[in-house]
């Protein structure tokens, strides 16, 4: 999902950042009112940041041949909401951009937008309304599905830049998607189960804290 | 719900290793590249360098592996501190001790 440096138009990189800002800024202010409100989740924050800081560290083989990487972001936002990661993933983006040349300063805005926006926003979508089917289900479909939809919309921002000659951007779209979208399944897979995994730890060990974040009780109280 | 993690950890690297096992003759190069290729494929060219790039492949995996070591670092630290934290609460430890009576 990363594109690389210098690779979106001037017109384009503006307006990924100009649509990015705002959830950014709705993000700072989202953990600032948490870590205000419940201090005893700072921790818990920076423990999200670090879960997408690993995943999205690790290049993983796929059974299309290629490799790629899952985000990390889905932990994140069933607990702390999809704005709060907006930050965070912002942040692993820029580690990224600056000291691994993966990614880019002017591409930022776009890559902050598919996998710090969409795929948080998504895996909340999906945790409230899966809620029902239990927990760890639940989980595990956020975070697949937001690390597919992260990988969806960075292809969507390719084909929009680099429209086909001759089939425009839907057959642009498809050579895209065909690169990313099947590489990603088995990776998305991975990603649910990883933070099925660490919410079962939390769920053992932090109770306090996912009670303090109405982890568990908004989302499930329709079941 | 210990060993359902260890089964569930087990099958992540299942999904992980199956495709050097069934595609192993594949180049597993990486999916942003390709992207990068086509691209390039179209005669694009690119407006903006990198500040700064890692000098070899070397530099690369060592930060590329910092950065999951960091994350992971604090993810143990975390999950340690609260684990012990809890096992380690009185009340926790008074129903051991009566539980041995």
């Amino acid at each position: 999902m990363h594109i690389m440096e210098g690779y979106l138009p001037p017109l384009h990189a503006a307006a990924w950042m100009v649509a990015a800002a705002p959830f950014v800024v709705a993000g700072v202010r989202r953990i600032r009112r948490v870590v205000d409100d419940h201090p005893e989740t700072k921790l818990l924050l920076a423990t999200s940041g670090a879960f997408a800081f690993v995943l999205s560290a690790l290049k993983i083989p796929s059974v299309t041949g290629s490799c790629s990487h899952p985000t990390g972001v889905g932990l994140g936002a069933v607990l702390f909401g999809p704005n709060a990661m907006a930050v965070l993933g912002t942040i692993v983006l820029l580690f990224q951009a600056l000291l691994l040349a993966h990614g880019g300063l002017t591409t930022l805005g776009a890559n902050v937008f598919s996998m710090a926006i969409v795929g948080p926003w998504v895996a909340y979508g999906v945790w409230r309304l899966a809620a029902g089917l239990g927990r760890s289900f639940a989980v595990f479909l956020a975070a697949a599905l937001g690390n597919l939809a992260t990988y969806c919309t960075t292809s969507v921002q390719l084909a929009l830049a680099f429209p086909d000659p001759v089939t425009g951007f839907g057959g642009a779209l498809a050579k895209f998607l065909s690169i990313f979208a099947i590489t990603q399944v088995p990776l998305a897979v991975v990603e649910g189960i990883l933070t099925v995994v660490v919410v079962n730890l939390l769920v053992q060990y932090s109770r306090d804290e996912l009670s303090a974040l109405a982890f568990g009780t908004k989302a499930m109280g329709a079941k | 719900m210990r060993g359902r993690n260890a089964i569930l950890l087990l099958a992540a690297a299942a999904i992980v290793v199956l495709p050097l096992l069934v595609v192993g003759n594949a180049e597993f190069s990486g999916s942003d590249g390709q992207a990068q290729d086509l691209i390039d494929q179209g005669g694009y060219q690119p407006w903006f360098e990198p500040l700064w790039e890692p000098p070899s492949g070397e530099i690369e995996s060592l930060l590329f592996s910092l950065q999951a070591a960091l994350g992971a670092g604090l993810l143990g630290y975390y999950v340690g501190l609260r684990r012990g934290r809890r096992e380690g609460r009185p009340e926790d430890r008074r129903t051991e001790l009566h539980a041995g009576d």
